[in-house]
């Protein structure tokens, strides 16, 4: 069955932000999907509202929506590109629900209207709705867990007769997993029901088997259209039953099943997709396996490509996505050819000859007042992969590719974190599932307390805790040798168990590039082997490697010349997408003018790993080890010709390597320059040399360097420790107690204190924080002429002291006076040219009066490249990469990469997407630590417009009914005022808190209901905004928190309204641009317009 | 910790040399030898040691993890092992399953299987992709004497290995619906369990004569795997023609296929390093259907000596040879592959519901 004909226009729904649980790999699959699509000639339309990812880049679609993914967006979409056909199965759970939603609505999946292809209503019904798919699995003759529902005690019991225990009981409609829990005993089982149902708003439980402690599987299912299936790959959890998937540690191939059990497994996943009735495309099916006799029952499956599709693809170099995208337009798999044998078809199912972990990576240390404890709700925020023959080589690379500071397993300074607990403490604190349970594990065993006493308290499986006691075993035998006297074999052993230069450094009290210099001489080097699908069966066409410690190497040999790309490794907050972005756009860029590309990283999720993407691929971390070797097997493979290495667009992640490669193979701006940037003292010489005024400030390595330079400069303070990404552990102070706090906070056993603590190389910077001000980013480009260019000038929505990354921003500036935007562009370029930058550079600014303020450059890629580039329409990205190999500005012009920005015609807005949905805990407001995990952005004629369509992008559902609640800080009390007219004009009711309701009285305006503080509660008979919050009675809120002294107030409010899921804003600007919008929008219909209209293409 | 390591090597007919360490038996003069092949399937290493169709073969797996879930006598493809020898890059020290009875390296040194351990297998794979099946030597002995003795084995081509793993005597299995006459040149257990459900079938050794078979009058005859050329089982040919002209329904996998396929007028050849694993896709001509299929032979039938007795029923996928017929003048079909799976996919066990409906007459 062939390309299908009868369709010529097909719209792909984008997954939206990013949040937890939905990443980058859906820009990986829906990029795959684009660029499949296009190249089988149908006309693509893309609906996305993220700006950083590479699918919305305007070469990937014919139509580009950057419009907010709501089902009334999309219709207006539909209405105006009227396609033929509506792929939702690529866009993760975002897409999938929008296709329902318009299904519903019966815009979609009906006669007469576009056809839903890869998955219909009915299969996604089937496997979405629990009830429907649990009935269908047992139809088909396969297990699931037990279950029942019940509304109160006695309805609980007789479920309970029926499951028998132990159980797990969920409340229904919670948020963060509150009242769940495992009952073993009946007496535990009738406390948990009842704090079950008093936590659940509608009274009602849902009772399970409990399958905790079971071993978790998950298959990766293709099916086409004429029934054919295959398996793409299986996953093996690490963690079992009881930690979501996407918070566990994951390996594939399965590791523990035989055959016979294999088979079965495989049987039903292919029952289900059958069942389920998903015609075309991947699913992944996920199964619990009794590890006592082997009893298997089905937990979920997802009729869609997921994020397990997209390791899984990166595991076996399959490419599901792709695959997918030409399942859904009737293709089936044996007319498609496997991309890397080219010889073979994609009717097959992939066989591995290495072993893949995926480990999660966290952010619990943003996120104060979490428990940090893993459960079936995920968490993490982003993943590393690492490839190695053996599962401990993996494991160990795995672990240092999360760039926490942990060199592996053990055998590194993060080791002695555990001294001070006895062994049972220890298994104890092990049988919790948390982010440090692996390296508990792992110091169980360093102790030798034995992998069956290990597995008694975690459960994890034997074979697993046997590879992790071999990795130990080797480091006890590595102990009683030194540098010196460790023979070949013996070095080899152990780099063929995963351990790093750094870990034997660490043992034998020896600098890493001296273990280096003398691994070398021993012969001891590291070998690439290649992802082929097949386990070397057939000849494989697509270079993407891993190195191990074999005998033989498989990087061919080129004389072009070559670049090296750094990747940014795990997604964490302050570090994502944007950087994929821009690492991926310097590979095309770079590719198209003749440079062989080679991408270096360790993050499955994204387009960067895709083997498409670059001309080879290093599946490897980000490690000083790591990528030396990788410039060496290049040098070697070119013929003794040394790569040029691009350190500047993956982040800090790669910038923190600069400085440990050989500074005559950096592309771009040298780490002279780099370094000048960063280090306080000559940054502060070279703006005063620039006569650019910077805020007051120092730089200061214990608390008493820091009151002093506090008391100079005059509080409040901005307390930021240098070399970090996303304002880590950065605070506004406001007196000398809180700054000796937040001096001893980052000094102390912080995740900074285990990344290296204080020290004269990484001192703390202290500077006067203006209050006020407005924040501008700059992104620009210089060339080795010496001609800056400005790529965009963003001012920020909120004021200075929320977080660049978290905080709204736009262009062209709103506010800002057009001889201010002159006055930046000028400092920018002359800061540019004072660092000699070769590439991109990013400037901050706070504009305060009349006065400009540089606060900080870095001359590397920023986190708004990418929304530049969408917003002026000029690949910032592509054209900083190719100055970095020494074009010139003027001549990309001529070339045409380099166009003039575009516009006048429109605004866009930036809007950060924070993930405290996932966390009641948590105070949401916003801070100079960075929290944000995505972005959205808005684009429209106006500001207002483009400002609403962020926000509703963002998740924010802005008022258009009820009541509004304001609580402002004196300071934000004016524009609140203006607030406060504006939901007046719409029709909106408003309440207040005392203070400010009786501001908003001074000036006439009455509001409809005065709320009380909770610290005035106490025998007050005044509503209480938490239970007004809770009991629906509000639809927005407005909360502001004071500068200084308690913020409980505030707190309690924002963390209703968020465990609520009512939308609030924290900053009296984002309120006023709300309202300014809200009221443009009142007065005329909400319109969307493509990416290449806007860009005039 | 295990006992110590013994550090012994691997050399290839090439002159090839791999180092690694002795797992399982360790053979009396220090040197196992066989023509060197590998098996690329993730799962199911028992039911491949112990499939009597690698009798003279050291199998290589390219799964890097061996072991891991020990060994028990219900995934036994036989009586005993006929390899010569396992290569792994890695051997579970501990294994971990609730079925399991015997840990892999337990049970091959009780089957007096050595193996070798350790080893860059990707590497090997490569050059018997590229230079085909080779032969090997591996154990403790100097590197030249193991290149000797690797230049001086057989190999499988131009050998009898059927009789060496056919059963003595004939035996029973199984009280299915129909009566088959088995023809056991080196049949796996799982073929018996599948054939079980339709059948009462009776095992008979290779060497069985027609008259002997015909005089049981099956409802229908069964023609096993095996291991080795097809070329050297060529008594069983002409017994096969006799009882497939007599009009007895008869169902062939991979050896079988190839013998009733050579006594039908067809030709077999030795393929470069063969089929061994779990993931081939096989179409069935007349449904179009793709299956994912169980594989191992190195041997294969050229469709073109079949044109006028048979008509070809599945095609390889990867490399387009034959992996099916059906007689166009009599009750027969067979394939190259392995419906009944064991280790692998069960996409294609329709086809011994296929010889049932044969059987029936249908």
């Amino acid at each position: 069955m062939p390309r299908r004909n009868d369709i010529h226009n097909i719209l792909i729904i984008g997954s939206g932000p990013i949040v937890i649980g939905q990443a980058c790999e859906f820009d990986y699959s829906g990029t795959q999907a684009c660029r499949v699509l296009k190249a089988e000639g149908y006309r693509v339309v893309l609906a996305n509202s993220n700006p950083a990812t590479i699918m919305t880049d305007p070469d990937f679609a014919d139509r580009t929506y950057i419009e907010p993914l709501t089902p009334e967006i999309l219709a207006k979409i539909i209405e105006r590109e009227k396609p033929d056909a509506v792929l939702p199965t690529l866009g993760g759970q975002t897409g999938l629900n929008l296709a329902m939603a318009l299904y519903e609505k019966g815009l979609v999946g009906v006669p007469g209207t576009p056809e839903l292809i890869g998955a219909n209503a009915e299969a996604i019904a089937t496997a979405e709705d629990r009830d429907k798919f649990k009935q269908a699995m047992i139809e088909i003759g396969l297990s699931v867990p037990r279950s029942g529902v019940a509304h109160n005690m006695e309805e609980s019991v007789k479920v309970l007769e029926e499951i028998g225990l132990p159980v797990i009981i969920r409340p229904a409609y919670i948020l963060g997993g509150r009242g769940t829990g495992i009952a073993n005993t009946m007496e535990e089982f009738l406390k948990i029901a009842a704090d079950g149902l008093d936590a659940s708003p509608i009274r009602e439980i849902l009772i399970e088997t409990s399958i905790v402690g079971w071993k978790e599987y998950e298959l990766e299912v293709m099916r086409d259209k004429a029934d054919n299936c295959v398996i793409i790959c299986s996953i093996e959890n690490f963690d079992p039953m009881g930690v979501h998937t996407g918070d566990s540690i994951t390996v594939a191939p399965a590791q523990t099943l035989s055959d016979v059990e294999y088979q079965k497994m495989r049987d039903a996943a292919l029952a289900c997709i059958r069942r389920v009735g998903v015609e075309t495309g991947g699913s992944n099916v996920q199964f619990a396996l009794n590890p006592a006799n082997g009893d298997m029952v089905v937990i979920e499956m997802n009729p869609r490509v997921s994020r397990s599709s997209a390791l899984a693809s990166k595991a076996t170099g399959f490419p599901i996505a792709k695959i997918a995208a030409k399942l859904a337009v009737g293709y089936t798999l044996d007319e498609i050819p496997n991309d890397i044998t080219r010889a073979t078809p994609a009717s097959f199912e992939p066989t591995i000859d290495y072993v893949v972990t995926k480990i999660p990576r966290w952010a619990f240390e943003k996120l104060p007042g979490t428990s940090g404890v893993l459960g079936t709700q995920m968490q993490s925020v982003g993943e590393a992969m690492s490839i190695g023959r053996t599962f401990p080589e993996s494991l160990q690379k795995g672990l240092r590719s999360l760039e926490q500071g942990r060199l592996g397993l053990n055998c590194d300074p993060g080791e002695s974190l555990y001294d001070s607990l006895d062994d049972a403490a220890l298994l104890a604190k092990a049988s919790v599932a948390t982010p440090e349970r692996i390296f508990q594990v792992g110091e169980a065993l360093r102790r030798g307390m034995g992998v069956d006493r290990v597995h008694d308290a975690t459960k994890i499986d034997l074979w697993f805790l046997d590879q992790m006691q071999i990795i130990v075993d080797e480091r006890h035998a590595m102990a009683d040798m030194s540098l010196a006297d460790v023979t070949r074999s013996q070095m080899r052993r152990a780099k063929r168990l995963g351990f790093s230069d750094a870990q034997m450094a660490y043992l034998w009290n020896a600098d890493e590039m001296d273990v280096r210099a003398h691994r070398e001489s021993l012969g001891v080097i590291p070998t690439y082997k290649t992802v082929d699908t097949c386990s070397a069966e057939f000849a494989a066409e697509t270079p993407y490697h891993y190195s191990t410690y074999e005998d033989e190497t498989e990087v061919r040999h080129s004389d072009r010349p070559r670049v090296i790309i750094l990747g940014s490794g795990p997604n964490r907050i302050g570090q994502g997408i944007e950087f994929d972005y821009c690492c991926v756009h310097s590979s095309f860029a770079l590719r198209d003018a003749g440079f062989e590309t080679v991408m270096v990283n360790c993050n499955p999720e994204t387009v960067s790993t895709d083997y498409d993407t670059s001309d080879r691929l290093y599946f490897e971390p980000l490690t000083r080890e790591d990528v030396l070797n990788v410039i060496a097997a290049e040098t070697i493979a070119s013929g003794g010709v040394p790569p040029k290495v691009i350190v500047s667009l993956g982040g800090q992640t790669p910038l923190k390597l600069s400085g440990l490669i050989d500074p005559a193979l950096i592309a771009g701006t040298s780490p002279h320059s780099i370094d000048l940037a960063e280090d306080r003292e000559k940054w502060n010489q070279l703006c005063n040399e620039l006569s650019i005024p910077q805020p007051p400030g120092g730089t200061a390595v214990t608390v008493d360097e820091a009151k002093v330079i506090a008391t100079r400069v005059g509080f409040p303070v901005l307390v930021r420790p240098s070399y970090v990404l996303g304002g880590r552990a950065m605070q506004i102070v406001h007196d000398h107690d809180a700054l000796q706090r937040a001096m001893e906070q980052m000094a102390s056993d912080g995740s900074l204190g285990k990344e290296g603590g204080l020290s004269a190389e990484r001192p703390v910077l202290i500077d006067r924080f203006l209050e006020d001000a407005t924040e501008v980013d700059v992104d620009a480009i210089r060339d080795h002429t010496g001609e800056v260019l400005i790529g965009g000038v963003m001012e920020h929505v909120e004021e200075a002291g929320v977080h660049s990354g978290d905080s709204a921003c736009a262009i062209p500036p709103q506010t800002l006076p057009a001889w201010v935007v002159e006055v930046i562009s000028e400092y920018t370029k002359s800061i540019a040219t004072a660092l000699d930058v070769r590439g991109l550079i990013n400037v901050q600014f706070a504009v305060l009066g009349t006065t400009v303020y540089v606060i900080e450059a870095n001359p590397r890629a920023s986190r708004t490249v990418p929304f530049v580039a969408k917003a002026t329409g000029v690949p910032l990205a592509k054209v900083a990469s190719r100055v970095m190999l020494g074009s010139t500005l003027e001549e990309l012009r001529v070339e045409g990469l380099l166009t003039p920005p575009v516009s006048g015609g429109h605004v866009s807005v930036k809007e950060a997407v924070l993930p405290f949905n996932r966390f009641p805990e948590v105070d949401t407001a916003l801070g100079p630590e960075m929290r944000s995990t995505g972005e959205v952005m808005g684009i429209d004629r106006t500001f207002g417009r483009a400002f609403v369509k962020s926000q509703t992008a963002a998740g924010t559902v802005l008022p258009t009914s009820g009541t509004v609640f304001l609580s402002l800080n004196d300071g934000d009390k004016p524009a609140g005022l203006v607030v406060a007219k504006r939901l007046r004009d719409l029709g909106l009711g408003v309440a207040a808190t005392t203070g400010t309701a009786a501001y908003l009285a001074k000036f006439g305006f009455p509001v409809d209901r005065i709320v009380g503080k909770l610290s005035e509660m106490e025998g007050s008979s005044m509503d209480n905004a938490v239970e007004l919050v809770a009991q629906g009675e509000i639809s927005f809120v407005v909360n502001t928190p004071h500068g200084r002294g308690s913020r409980e107030d505030g707190e309690a409010i924002r963390k209703a309204a968020n465990a609520n899921r009512v939308s609030s804003v924290t900053t009296v600007e984002a309120a006023l641009a709300a309202v300014n919008g809200l009221w443009e929008q009142y007065q005329s219909e909400i319109e969307v317009c493509s990416l290449q209209e806007y860009h005039g293409r | 910790m295990s006992s110590a390591i013994t550090e012994i090597a691997l050399v290839l007919e090439d002159g090839s040399v791999f180092e690694g360490e002795a797992i399982g038996h360790v053979p009396a003069n220090g040197i196992a030898v066989g023509e060197v092949v590998f098996n690329t399937t993730l799962t199911g290493y028992q039911e491949v040691i112990t499939d009597p169709s690698y009798a003279g073969q050291i199998i290589t797996f390219t799964t890097s993890h061996i072991g891991n879930y020990g060994t028990t006598h219900l995934d036994a493809e036989s009586r005993g092992t006929f390899a010569r020898g396992v290569i792994v890059r890695d051997m579970a020290r501990r294994e971990s399953n609730w079925r399991s009875e015997q840990s892999l390296d337990a049970m091959l040194k009780s089957q007096s299987l050595p193996g070798i351990a350790g080893i860059d297998t990707r590497r090997l794979t490569r050059i018997l992709r590229d230079s085909g099946s080779l032969r090997g030597a591996f154990g403790t002995a100097d590197h030249a004497s193991l290149l000797a003795a690797a230049r001086a084995d057989q190999g499988t081509a131009g050998i009898d290995l059927v009789s060496q793993v056919t059963t003595p005597s004939s035996y029973q299995f199984g009280n299915g619906k129909f009566s088959v006459v088995a023809y056991d040149f080196g049949i796996k257990s799982t073929i018996l369990t599948c054939l079980a459900e339709i059948a009462t079938v009776t095992v008979v050794p290779a060497s069985t004569s027609a008259e002997e078979v015909l005089a049981m009058s099956p409802q229908g005859v069964f023609l096993s795997n095996g291991p080795g050329d097809p070329e050297m089982a060529g008594g069983a040919t002409d017994a096969i023609r006799s009882i497939v002209e007599a009009g007895t329904p008869t169902f062939g996998i991979c050896l079988g296929h190839q013998l009733l396929s050579r006594a039908f007028g067809g030709h077999t050849f030795k393929l470069p390093f063969g089929h061994h694993g779990g993931n081939h896709p096989v179409r069935n001509l007349a449904t179009g259907a793709v299956e994912i299929t169980s594989q191992n032979h190195n041997f294969c039938v050229d469709p073109d000596s079949l044109a006028s007795v048979a008509d070809i029923t599945h095609l390889n996928l990867n490399d387009h040879t034959n992996e099916g017929m059906r007689l166009k003048a009599h009750r027969a079909f067979s394939v190259q592959y392995h419906p009944e799976a064991g280790p692998g996919p069960h996409d294609s066990r329709y086809l011994f519901t296929q010889f049932a409906e044969m059987m029936e007459g249908k």
